[in-house]
């Protein structure tokens, strides 16, 4: 077990080097010059070729990723070409604001997906199970700035429940802040937990025809608690490669929908660094994301030796990580099953 | 008074009848079995008694458990009913307990939620009946998961889910058709000793007559779901008066015709293996320490010669079939050759190996399972035939493939259907077309046999015997199942934990075994007449 954990680190690590190179790479082909930039258009080209220097842009490309790298790994981030202050200032501002907001809205849409794919699961091809897969149906097609919107308008605007947008700093009180995130998380929690309940539906479906399933009835319990005790725990491998999977999106989401919200976060400073050409603002922000998302799937591949115990007691030699046909082949038909969704969701749009 | 009474118990699901008519009574202590081909009714029936029929299965006429009307019970009388006074016990053990639970939960549960005793209590009396299902709690304490369990060790957590709670009816659905004949004979020792102790019904379901002989006090036969005859076992069976009884009979007897037997020692050997043994990487018990490898072959040597057919018999586990593979060079070996018509085979690129693939192929026993279901017959059966030196024409290859149909009983026509359209039976016959259409000169089948009805698997060997006569092609035959390596071989192999132990001619080893392996598996495995006739004896 030490040992396939201690496996999943270095390729995670790996994987975020892998990662800094391309977003190094990509930053660099990109057009545009930092320092003409930041001087402006009216700036000589002396002016310019001194800056380029002080800013260290005329070093070699691998010297200048190594340096990048470096001040990666010690949270130094270098300065903002727009702001002109250390991009970790406003990175550490903003994550006080995007971190909790994912946070919540990851948090939300188990709280929703989990109870309605159980019910729909429970109810296979009855009226409940059929509305609440066309809700999930319309919850997967309709896209989350317009479910913003609507929000917005329903909540704020007609009730006067909290506010439309705007963020008053964790200083102004942790229920105040709490209010103005709670929208926005709800807008990016609804896309996601439509889709995280029909895989938890069709995962229970499966897992309800399980011979194991028939056993527990033969005791005795009734239908709800075999369902909870002994589907839903065998369900939960393909729910949380989903979960993990998922984790990019919402993180895409919140770009979007913390605009609609005006909300101070990373996903508005990227959003503005990509107008301003602000490339160091940039490349450090997707670099965390990277990371977050590395992250969230490091932890659902722990996850998943505490759900199943088969999984925990891995000889160092086993070919996919996996034992023989268990896990794998649920979670490559829940990925599956998952892009099937999206693509279907995307056509529409 | 009967403790459980079946009676004019028709099942529809669907438009489809499953079951029609159906009578059937237990008594306390008494032992019934229920006997059947696929697709009888033998497990709706069982379900229906505990009433968890599939969605719209209609079940009509009475059942009545205890005085409880049990189609007419509500579903809370149901749960009460079910893991307290009814249990059961399934067919496939290996998927039978769910693997995130340890099997102390899972055998407490049903104790805690009937009894409604606490933690402890439950799990105080989840340990007695592990103990007395034969799982100790030094070896199997409450926390160990079920994937740390073989088969038979999985089989025995699952009857003590079933008798936790002494329950008076225990219903059995093919408890031991997924375990070798060994830990067959070990659970029904079980089963029979649970049912004198607590004076038990016991409703034992099962395909294998020899199995239900030996152990139930009446039987009932089941055909299409119509019973066809019922009665004491060992009138029924001794005087076969209904003819699908003497049909089921026979087929489970049956021994293909083949006038002529090829004895060892005639001729040059087609297969030689020598000094053959394989081992697997072990668990790593510590950091600093070498894994020690587990030995699943060690130094075995056989020789199987031309239109010899050879049985390789063995428990699960002991090695058979990774033998097998590394026969098939699907496998090499950690020591020892394999030479096929002379020529080694093993550590040969697969280039090289494209004769031997050629005369040389495989039946494996499932037949659901070995086929693409989205190609067509046609496409399938001539699998092999990439093997061939020169390829054939389209025309010529359906020809080849035309021709090998019908060497196994299958129609031309038959080419353009898809693998689903196939019974068992059938597809079973498809695989060993595949298997000959390049004339290969050894076939291997693992276990070919033992998932069929007994009448098809009576066909299916006599398929085999007319290959082997008419084609002159050799066979490795696996099995557990003696009666088919009685049936079907010239020579016998006993193979034990690894090693082979024993060899000789089919009759001598299976009546007289010598080595302790060989002794253990013929003692174990049931044996039709034998069993009616100790039936007969006990009733005088």
């Amino acid at each position: 077990m030490t040992a396939h954990l201690l496996k999943r680190l270095i390729i995670a690590a790996l994987t975020l080097v892998l990662a800094s190179i391309v977003v190094f790479a990509v930053m660099e082909i990109l057009p545009g010059d930092p320092a003409r930039l930041m001087l402006g258009m009216n700036a000589s080209a002396d002016q310019v070729e001194v800056l380029r220097n002080q800013m260290g842009l005329n070093a070699p490309l691998v010297l200048r990723y190594l340096h990048w790298a470096a001040g990666l790994l010690s949270l130094d981030f270098g300065r903002s070409y727009t702001y002109s202050v250390p991009v970790i200032d406003l990175v550490r501002e903003r994550i006080a604001v995007s971190l909790p907001l994912a946070l919540i809205a990851l948090a939300l849409s188990t709280i929703i997906a989990i109870p309605v794919g159980v019910f729909s699961a429970s109810r296979q091809g009855r009226a409940g199970d059929t509305l609440a897969m066309g809700a999930a149906q319309l919850g997967v097609a309709v896209p989350n700035f317009w479910f913003a919107l609507m929000l917005i308008y329903l909540f704020a605007v007609w009730l006067h429940l909290v506010p439309a947008g705007g963020f008053p700093g964790w200083s102004a009180g942790i229920w105040a802040a709490l209010k103005s995130l709670l929208l926005p998380a709800v807008a990016l929690a609804l896309p996601q937990a439509a889709i995280l309940a029909r895989v938890a539906r069709s995962a229970l479906i499966e897992v309800l025809n399980e011979d194991y399933i028939r056993t527990a009835r033969a005791k005795g319990l009734p239908y709800r608690a075999v369902l909870w005790r002994h589907a839903l725990r065998n369900a939960m491998i393909p729910v949380l490669t989903i979960l993990g999977l998922q984790f990019a999106f919402l993180l895409a989401g919140t770009i979007i929908i913390e605009n609609v919200f005006y909300l101070p976060g990373l996903g508005r400073l990227i959003f503005q660094a990509i107008t301003q050409r602000d490339l160091i603002v940039v490349e450090s922000i997707v670099m965390l994301l990277v990371a977050a998302v590395i992250l969230i799937n490091l932890l659902v591949d722990f996850s998943y030796a505490i759900v199943d115990p088969r999984l925990r007691a891995i000889p160092g030699k086993v070919r996919s990580g996996f034992p023989s046909g268990i896990a794998p082949k649920q979670i490559l038909r829940a990925v599956q099953r998952f892009r099937e969704t999206r693509n279907r969701s995307r056509g529409r749009q | 008074m009967s403790l459980l009474e079946i009676e004019n118990l028709s099942l529809t699901i669907g438009a489809t009848p499953i079951l029609k008519g159906v009578d059937l009574a237990i008594a306390p202590g008494e032992v019934v079995g229920l006997v059947g081909e696929s697709g009888s009714g033998k497990s709706m029936t069982a379900l229906t008694i505990m009433r968890l029929l599939p969605h719209l299965a209609r079940a009509e006429g009475r059942v009545a458990f205890d005085g409880i009307d049990i189609l007419g019970a509500s579903e809370d009388q149901m749960c009460a009913l079910r893991g307290d006074d009814i249990g059961m016990v399934f067919q496939e053990p290996m998927t039978a307990l769910n693997p995130v639970k340890t099997i102390g939960e899972q055998v407490a549960e049903g104790i805690r939620w009937h009894t409604k005793a606490g933690r402890a209590d439950a799990e105080d009396r989840a340990r007695k009946i592990l103990d007395r299902v034969g799982l100790p709690e030094a070896k199997f304490p409450l926390s160990r998961y079920p994937h740390e369990l073989s088969g038979g060790q999985r089989q025995r957590v699952v009857i003590a889910i079933a008798c936790a709670l002494k329950p008076k009816l225990l219903i059995a659905d093919e408890p031991t058709t997924a375990l070798d004949v060994v830990l067959q004979a070990q659970i029904l020792d079980l089963l029979r000793d649970l049912v004198s102790e607590n004076r038990m019904g016991l409703l034992l379901i099962s395909h294998d007559l020899a199995v239900v002989t030996e152990m139930a006090d009446r039987l009932t036969i089941l055909r299409r779901g119509e019973v066809t005859e019922a009665g004491d076992t060992a009138r029924t069976l001794s005087e076969q008066s209904h003819p699908y009884t003497r049909e089921l009979a026979l087929a489970s007897m049956h021994v293909p015709a083949r006038p002529r037997p090829h004895p060892a020692g005639s001729a040059k050997p087609l297969l030689e293996v020598e000094s053959v043994g394989r081992d697997y990487p072990g668990r790593r018990k510590s950091l600093f320490r070498p894994a020690q490898p587990i030995r699943a072959v060690d130094d075995v040597s056989l020789t199987i010669e031309p239109a010899q057919s050879v049985a390789l018999v063995g428990r699960s586990g002991c090695g058979k079939s990774t033998l097998a593979r590394m026969i098939l060079a699907l496998d090499k070996p950690t020591a020892g050759t394999i030479r096929f018509r002379g020529v080694p085979i093993t550590g040969k690129p697969e280039s090289a190996l494209r004769p031997a693939r050629r005369d040389m192929q495989v039946v494996f026993q499932d037949p659901y399972g070995s086929f693409d279901p989205r190609q067509k017959v046609e496409k399938l059966v001539a699998e092999p035939l990439h093997l061939l030196e020169k390829q054939p024409a389209k025309a010529e290859r359906r020809d080849m493939v035309a021709h090998a149909l019908q060497e196994v009983g299958l129609g031309p026509r038959d080419m353009d259907k898809y693998p689903h359209e196939f019974s068992g039976g059938q597809r079973q016959r498809l695989s060993i077309a595949r298997a000959i259409i390049t004339r290969p000169k050894l076939v291997v089948a693992d276990e070919p046999v033992s998932a069929l009805d007994v009448s098809i698997r009576a066909q299916i060997l006599d398929l085999f015997a007319e290959l082997n006569q008419k084609l002159g092609i050799a066979y490795l035959f696996i099995t557990h199942d003696l009666t088919v390596a009685r049936a079907m071989a010239d020579e016998v192999l006993v193979m034990h934990e690894g090693k082979i132990v024993e060899r000789g001619r089919a009759a001598d080893v299976l009546d007289h075994p010598h080595s302790e392996g060989a002794q253990a598996l013929v003692a174990a495995a049931p044996d039709l007449h034998r069993a009616i006739a100790r039936r007969l004896q006990e009733q005088g």
